[in-house]
């Protein structure tokens, strides 16, 4: 069941990670661990799995307020570029229209609302998560190439207060799984 | 594999998706055809493909022959300023419509059936836009310099005319174009990342890696994924919407009589999902049968897309109707005279009434679901709305404009050789960039699959599925 990994010494090793057959016993493993007190945690599955991230007791995203300011900067930014070139920069009486004719000026303002806010969510994201990012720990877990596919994945990082190599390898056992593996940094 | 025994002989399920569908299975039958050998890319590939290549040849030449003489080689000129060009302009926009609209616009209203049909669509959607987006740039009759449409510093003093809908047009294909092609590529990334998992060749894990951007399914990754995805569904929709109005207020905010006119942006933007739906229904028939989908992309799928594009349809319709009666009741001369010469006029009624028979009766067996269920009568009909879609462009744009104010104005439109060959070509370059995707790119979403086929499975979203199968009894227990 378990991996003998002796050769990782303590200082590379990246954390615990136990490999489940379906998300239920992720989700259960993930209650457990919660409770059990363990914070640094994550969870790796091929799909997004509604209520996970609570589960592992994560904070919800603040992405859609930083996306809110970026559509309200991109407003500004659409209006007040084209107020700027008719109002002050090149004033030009264009078929008796006030120079301020703002009507006309919504169709550009709300392109750039869009643009705006749309490549800050994605970009945001990416960002966030460490993207683009060629290397990291989790990829050095045995048989980590079904998190894509079938597989979830369960990893308590060493970093976590409560982390201890054999106790926390034994409440990862002691979750159902088809295997416990070392990961290395 | 894909047939079940049913009343009436073999019957393809109904439901979104085939039952029983497991992670593995949705990742090897999508999956395999990317990953394979290209010695093992099947003939119709190439077949397809080497038309399209082709086709493209004759693009490139068309726009050299353009670019080289001048605007001169089309049949613009006093008074139809708009011809060809611009028709076909409208025409790849359109359809450039239903792919966001499907992931978007789905997404936000949780229709299950989106998922499998959602990532050739988007593609449909960037390959099509990218089509129509050089279509303005050539007609611009020196293209080279079409950077002046854009607000950059310059040494004229001059920003563009904020207040013309050419510009308006600018920014908001442009945005369309560049917030279609991000939506896409978050959506494939962690399906890029299963290939990377999946893949042995070298040259494949390399290039699959690099795209996936080092994805590792994450729950913290997946809870801000999830959040983006939504909010760029929720920007993408009113953004698609966007598009099209504007571009029908390029034609609305112009005096000429039939085009300015209220009705234009609703009107254009049913015509753009409709077209648009036509589009991915040419697209999905044969693409689910060559590559073996026929448990993911089901009839369901079909048959919502035909009574989508019904809707759309009779939504059409009902603008041909409103822009006859708002010529009349306008009382004005110019339109009353406009609306006589689209449907009786002496040189040009035709195409009036052929996009009548294309877009309004052609249509008119969706009402039945045994045609809606008829991959093949669904071709032949989205193949009909096609032309008929195109023909509308013809009469608004080309029609329109021989007859306005002025007798002493009128003229005629007659397309020439290179207007033909760079609208035929342009299929090779949207040919081309489609299939180059089938081939490289997975053409459903398999990360959304499993999740569907996991909630399928688990969570008893089958009992609407179930009613409605005893309701309709055309399924055979298994």
């Amino acid at each position: 069941m378990s991996e003998t990994a002796a050769s990782i010494d303590d200082r590379h090793l990246y954390g615990l990670v136990a490999e489940f057959e379906s998300v239920e016993e992720l989700e259960h493993a993930a209650e457990k661990a919660k409770s059990a007190g363990y914070e640094a945690m994550d969870a790796y599955t091929p799909y997004p799995v509604e209520g996970l991230d609570e589960k592992l007791g994560m904070k919800p995203t603040r992405l859609g307020w930083v996306v809110l300011l970026a559509g309200i900067t991109g407003a500004i930014l659409g209006f007040g570029m084209q107020w700027y070139s008719n109002v002050v920069f090149y004033p030009l009486n264009i078929g008796g229209k006030p120079l301020n004719s703002w009507p006309m000026f919504i169709v550009i303002t709300f392109e750039m609302t869009v643009l705006l806010s749309a490549f800050t969510a994605g970009l945001f994201m990416l960002g966030r998560n460490g993207l683009p990012r060629p290397y990291h720990s989790i990829f050095n877990t045995p048989g980590f190439d079904r998190a894509t596919r079938d597989r979830f994945f369960l990893c308590i990082e060493t970093r976590d207060e409560r982390f201890d190599r054999d106790g926390t390898r034994r409440f990862l056992e002691d979750q159902s799984p088809v295997k416990v593996s070392e990961v290395e940094r | 594999m894909a047939v079940q025994a049913g009343r009436g002989g073999l019957i393809e399920t109904n439901r979104v998706i085939g039952r029983g569908q497991t992670s593995q299975g949705i990742d090897d039958v999508v999956n395999t055809p990317v990953l394979s050998d290209v010695k093992r890319t099947p003939l119709w590939w190439w077949i397809g493909f080497g038309i399209s290549l082709s086709l493209l040849g004759v693009y490139l030449i068309s726009v050299v022959v353009l670019i080289t003489t001048g605007t001169g080689v089309w049949g613009n000129n006093q008074p139809v300023a708009w011809g060809m060009p611009i028709i076909n302009f409208v025409w790849w926009i359109g359809i450039g419509h239903a792919g966001t609209l499907i992931s978007a616009a789905l997404l936000l209203f949780r229709q299950p059936w989106r998922t499998s049909i959602n990532r050739f669509a988007e593609a449909m959607t960037i390959f099509a836009v990218v089509v129509a987006g050089l279509y303005p740039i050539l007609h611009l009759g020196r293209p080279w310099l079409f950077y002046w449409l854009l607000p950059y510093p310059n040494t004229y003093g001059l920003f563009p005319q904020f207040r013309s809908p050419l510009d308006w047009d600018l920014f908001a294909i442009s945005t369309y174009a560049s917030v279609s092609v991000l939506f896409w590529f978050i959506g494939l990334i962690p399906d890029l990342a299963t290939l990377r998992d999946r893949t042995d060749n070298r040259f494949q894990r390399i290039l699959y890696a690099t795209l996936a951007l080092g994805w590792n399914g994450s729950a913290k990754a997946w809870q801000r994924y999830q959040r983006a995805y939504l909010l760029l569904a929720a920007l993408s929709f009113p953004l698609v919407l966007s598009v099209h109005s504007t571009i029908a207020m390029d034609f609305a905010v112009s005096q000429v009589p039939g085009w300015n006119n209220t009705i234009m942006p609703p009107y254009f933007v049913a015509g753009a999902v409709f077209a648009g739906f036509a589009m991915v229904l040419i697209l999905a028939i044969p693409l689910r049968k060559a590559l073996h989908l026929e448990q993911l992309i089901t009839k369901r799928h079909l048959d919502n897309a035909a009574k989508l594009m019904l809707a759309t349809g009779l939504i059409v319709v009902y603008g041909y109707a409103v822009e006859l009666f708002d010529a009349w009741y306008s009382g004005v001369e110019f339109e009353k005279y406009m609306a006589y010469n689209r449907v009786l006029g002496a040189d040009h009624w035709w195409a009036f009434w052929l996009l009548i028979a294309a877009n309004g009766v052609a249509i008119q067996p969706l009402w039945f679901r045994s045609v809606r269920q008829s991959p093949l009568a669904l071709f032949i009909i989205s193949i009909i709305v096609s032309i008929g879609m195109w023909l509308e462009r013809f009469v608004i744009v080309a029609v329109t404009l021989t007859k306005d104010f002025l007798l002493s104005s009128w003229g005629d439109y007659v397309s020439t050789f290179w207007d033909w060959s760079l609208y035929i070509g342009s299929f090779g370059l949207f040919g081309t960039l489609f299939f180059l995707f089938i081939r490289l790119l997975p053409s459903i979403a398999t990360t959304e699959m499993k999740e569907l086929a996991h909630h399928d499975a688990h969570h008893g979203s089958d009992s609407f599925e179930e009613a409605r199968e005893r309701y309709y009894g055309e399924e055979a227990r298994a």
